[in-house]
């Protein structure tokens, strides 16, 4: 349906897009992903040919961008970052503006089923001035699939929404992926998981990964979690997570009251847990509470998108990114990383079953203070080395 | 296309910009008309349009034409509606033509009525009709022409105000020109002088829009040789070469053959020619919007 294939784009000096390749077939929902300033909006500005690219090749639905512009912008609905709206305008007015100037031959007609679609029914005579931006991005929807195309563009559309318009909004993109293709930009991996059949990862104008999401998840990162809380202390935690088959990581730390709090990640294909539970009971530790998790996207998306190439930020956690709370998850992750081998290299052996009680205890506490925040900020999933990295 | 013009031409009659440019310029008129021909008694309704210098209606699209033409593209960039029209499946050409036709049609609404003028001045005695009615389709014509510059002016920038400004000193530029040309020196060194810093000024326009030093010493190079060249083989050429330019760009004053009842076809030419030139520029502008 979509292909593009070494698209460029250099704004002066500076390369936005750096030889961009990838396809959408029909009726998928693609989900369009990076981090801010990764190149996004400048290439879906090129398939809809509102920009021109330096170079490269677009083709839309048989027709080349250069070649049969007026072909290919026909089979595209398309919403920019900020909705092309008219203020002065009612949205109906505004729907048929759009209607007409795409040469829909029913105009009323396709303004009243697009109305229908987006919830704008109620909304017909407001003026667009006098709309909320939840409503104005529905009306920038509507005015993207009044002509019934069969690609939709849809460029960040739940930015600055509030949780229950994006909620709605996510619910009406699902809903158009039933008949038309999709392509969806963001920068919210909860966004591309909960809505996209596939995902399209950029990053510094690159391309780092084009797949299903169910594929991106176990080609980058094939762990489970295991959320622990018990009563107890850390050591025995340690000693029982360490005699576990099948668990590659810990991270252990010390809870006041008695508790231990564990997290603790399993190759993708084991399940610890009912292990777990018996050599707790064995131990005779109460488990409080035991969560189970899959990586998250997130990690996938942070680790791709790191500032270094892709093939060396995939050996380590030190993903960084461009915005300022995953550049400072990314820092407390490396800060966390170093201690952790240090730690490793004083005490000497990587055995943590031999360590003396105080230097895990310090491990613990300069791995996970920093870490914890990092996990709140943007609930990254990281580890000390358990077993000396 | 048509969607296009019907939504301009109602920003236009719902906004401010069509009232204000239709009723301004039939208050003046009417005014004019009222103290030439009414209470002087000159037979000729092309006078009010264009006889007076400053004190005739074509002076009134100086002030007006610019507010006409601000908001159509300037707006849209501001808006970033510009989005949307390039999205749109219409060659940009048709965009631009149906936004000018939108400026246009408004200007024919006051042209229109100023239609009925001559009929009133004929109940109190001879009037040349079809002198009138010329002289009505040229200040039309005029007008048509000043709104594809100032459509232009607005295709440059994202803001209106800087785009009215900029149309109003242009066009102020253009009125008073007759009374620039003879100042400017008319020897032929004067001429070679100021062909050459043209030619230097292309070359720095040139460098500006494509960053490309050598290209653009090449280019400014080549004009300054063509100009000596041309100089050397026929010295005569530029005598009086640069007052005589600029006295044919003098858009307003092309009208003054029609307020003593003459048909200057030249004219009509000009401000048609002078109409799809700036329109074709501004698709241009428009199109290298998306290339940047």
């Amino acid at each position: 349906m979509i292909e593009v294939k070494n698209l460029i784009k250099r704004y002066g000096d500076f390369e936005a897009v750096r030889g961009v390749s990838f396809s959408v077939k029909e009726g998928v929902i693609c989900g369009f992903l990076g981090p801010n300033g990764a190149g996004k909006s400048t290439t879906m500005n090129i398939i809809a040919g509102t920009l021109a690219a330096t170079s490269g090749e677009v083709t839309v639905n048989g027709c080349d961008i250069y070649e049969d512009p007026i072909g290919a912008k026909s089979s595209i609905g398309y919403l920019p970052e900020q909705p092309p709206l008219y203020p002065d305008m009612t949205v109906e007015e505004y729907l048929a503006f759009v209607g007409g100037a795409r040469g829909v031959e029913d105009v009323w007609k396709a303004v009243d089923r697009a109305m229908e679609r987006t919830g704008l029914t109620d909304y017909a005579g407001r003026l667009i001035r006098n709309l909320s931006k939840g409503y104005r991005q529905r009306v920038g929807i509507a005015q993207a699939i009044i002509a019934d195309p069969k690609i939709v563009i849809l460029d960040e559309p739940t930015v600055g929404l509030d949780p229950r318009q994006i909620i709605e909004i996510r619910s009406l993109v699902r809903e158009l992926g039933r008949d038309h293709t999709v392509i969806l930009s963001s920068h919210i991996l909860g966004e591309i998981s909960e809505v996209c059949d596939e995902a399209v990862i950029i990053a510094h104008g690159e391309i780092v990964a084009q797949d299903t999401l169910e594929n991106l998840t176990n080609r980058y990162e094939g762990k489970n979690i295991v959320d622990i809380t018990a009563r107890g202390d850390a050591d025995t935690v340690r000693r029982i997570a360490a005699s576990v088959e099948g668990i590659r990581d810990a991270e252990i730390e010390q809870k006041p009251m008695g508790l231990v709090r564990a997290r603790l990640s399993a190759d993708r294909d084991t399940d610890v847990r009912e292990t777990l539970f018996f050599r707790f009971a064995d131990a005779r530790m109460p488990i409080l509470s035991m969560s189970y998790e899959e990586t998250t996207l997130e990690k996938v998306f942070l680790e791709l998108t790191a500032d270094k190439p892709a093939a060396q930020a995939e050996e380590g956690p030190s993903a960084r990114d461009d915005s300022p709370e995953a550049a400072f998850a990314a820092q407390a992750l490396e800060n966390m990383r170093k201690a952790a081998e240090s730690e490793a290299e004083e005490s000497g052996t990587p055995d943590p079953a031999d360590e003396t009680p105080g230097e895990p205890e310090t491990s613990g506490e300069s791995g996970t203070g920093s870490g914890k925040k990092s996990r709140d900020k943007k609930s990254d999933d990281d580890y000390t080395p358990l077993f000396g990295g | 296309m048509k969607a296009i013009y019907d939504r301009e031409l109602r920003s236009h009659l719902y906004g401010m910009t069509g009232a204000i440019t239709a009723a301004f310029l039939l208050l003046m008129t009417g005014i004019y008309t009222a103290v030439y021909c009414l209470r002087s008694g000159y037979p000729t309704f092309s006078v009010a349009l264009s006889g007076n210098f400053i004190l005739s209606a074509s002076f009134v699209y100086v002030l007006v034409i610019p507010v006409l033409t601000m908001r159509s593209l300037a707006e849209e960039k501001h808006q970033k509606t510009d989005q949307l029209l390039y999205a749109l499946p219409l060659p940009l050409w048709k965009i631009v033509t149906a936004k000018y036709l939108a400026a246009v049609t408004v200007l024919a609404v006051p042209c229109a009525v100023m239609c009925l003028y001559p009929l009133i001045l004929g109940q109190f005695g001879a009037v040349n009709y079809a002198a009138d009615y010329g002289s009505i389709l040229a200040f039309f014509l005029l007008g048509a022409a000043l709104c594809a510059i100032g459509l232009f002016i607005s295709s440059l920038t994202e803001s209106q105000v800087i785009a009215a400004v900029i149309s109003l000193g242009l066009f102020l530029l253009l009125f008073f020109m007759p009374l620039f040309a003879p100042v400017i020196p008319d020897t032929a060194a004067a001429s070679l002088v100021c062909f050459l810093v043209l030619a230097v000024l292309a070359a720095v326009i040139f460098y500006v829009m494509t960053k490309n030093a050598g290209v653009s010493v090449c280019v400014g190079v080549i004009l300054m040789a063509a100009v000596v060249l041309v100089y050397v083989a026929k010295q005569d050429l530029f005598v009086n070469a640069v007052p005589s330019i600029l006295g044919a760009a003098a858009l307003f004053d092309r009208l003054s053959p029609f307020s003593s009842g003459l048909f200057d076809l030249t004219a009509v030419v000009f401000y048609v020619t002078c109409a799809v030139l700036f329109v074709w520029l501004t698709v241009q502008s428009m199109e290298k919007k998306r290339w940047m």
